[in-house]
């Protein structure tokens, strides 16, 4: 076994009204940021976790997100890096 | 009858549901502790209000799997009445005992006011003593209310008559929506499939007594009383 440290990100799903995002977006054009088109604010999770290889750590670290971790109504979720520990 | 109440840490409505049950009502009630598998032979669960497990990850999350849940899932399937309310209803939705997810209201803000609702639907289980169309002056108060599922759940929700309370604007005189917290179609409340969970962000327990601002609340209590039999 090898212990993996996994990132996963989870997002609003597009479509889905995100007035956080929108007052985050808001504050950064009153800071001049006037090219700036969206702003999405999610969640940035990070598991540790034993596993025999890279691919059954990110096969859990999927499930987790399934069956927890994100909502499957309204959140998206993405396994971004995954990296011995 | 015998309504038993969950309390998960951070519920902070499980005693008004038991002073509207016991002291509204005049019926029996129990608290039911997260960790149990005890449902206490209630015939009626109550998924209070509060802030269950900080409300981490997001409201109702972690409810979901406690313990004392997977008899209160078991006890809805077998077709057995569970009102869920505010953080209840969050927590039902998670547990997939309610279509769709609450979620942040879309002022960003918490809402703490007393509003009216319109009754949608008085053939349920939980409305059989309003009249149809009537207007109700209920309290809510929650940060999470935003009730969201996909074009097509909703569509199937108002086609089969499973909306039941919807928000509507201040004046007294005016039949529009409006929604206090961004939720689709105005939508306060809805029944699952079975008709035998309902969940709601309006706090109906907070609603049993003059004294409190308002006693609509309490026909959702009697009409569970006069359609289940125990």
């Amino acid at each position: 076994m090898t212990r993996y440290r996994i990132a996963v990100h989870i997002t609003p799903r597009r479509g889905i009204l995100d007035p956080q995002g929108k007052a985050v977006a808001d504050a950064l054009h009153t800071l001049g940021f006037t090219a700036l088109r969206e702003v999405h604010v999610g969640r940035y999770i990070v598991l540790e976790l034993d596993a025999a290889d890279q691919s059954s750590a990110e096969q859990s670290a999927r499930e987790m997100c399934e069956r927890l971790l994100a909502n499957p109504v309204t959140e998206d979720f993405e396994v971004a890096m995954v990296e011995a520990a | 009858m015998k309504f038993g109440i969950v309390t998960f840490p951070g519920s902070n409505c499980d005693y008004d549901a038991y002073r509207a049950v016991v002291d509204g009502l005049g019926e029996q009630a129990a608290f039911l502790w997260h960790k149990d598998h005890d449902l206490k032979q209630s015939d009626v669960i109550i998924l209070p209000g509060g802030f269950s497990y900080g409300d981490y990850l997001r409201a109702g999350a972690i409810a979901r799997f406690s313990p004392v849940m997977q008899d209160v899932i078991a006890f809805a399937n077998r077709g057995g009445p569970v009102l869920a309310i505010c953080n209840g209803f969050q927590i039902a939705c998670e547990a997939g005992l309610l279509p769709g997810a609450l979620l942040r209201n879309a002022s960003l803000k918490f809402v703490c006011e007393l509003v009216r609702l319109r009754v949608e639907t008085s053939d349920t289980l939980f409305t059989n003593r309003y009249d149809k169309g009537a207007t109700l002056r209920i309290p809510i108060a929650h940060g999470d209310g935003r009730y969201t599922a996909d074009e097509e759940t909703i569509d199937r929700l108002e086609g089969e008559g499973r909306v039941v309370f919807r928000y509507l604007a201040g004046p007294a005189d005016t039949d529009e929506w409006w929604s206090p917290n961004g939720s689709t179609r105005a939508i306060a409340g809805i029944v699952n499939e079975g008709g035998n969970v309902l969940g709601m962000m309006p706090h109906p327990e907070r609603a049993v007594d003059p004294l409190l601002g308002s006693s609509d609340g309490l026909a959702l209590f009697e009409s569970v009383l006069a359609r289940v039999s125990v």
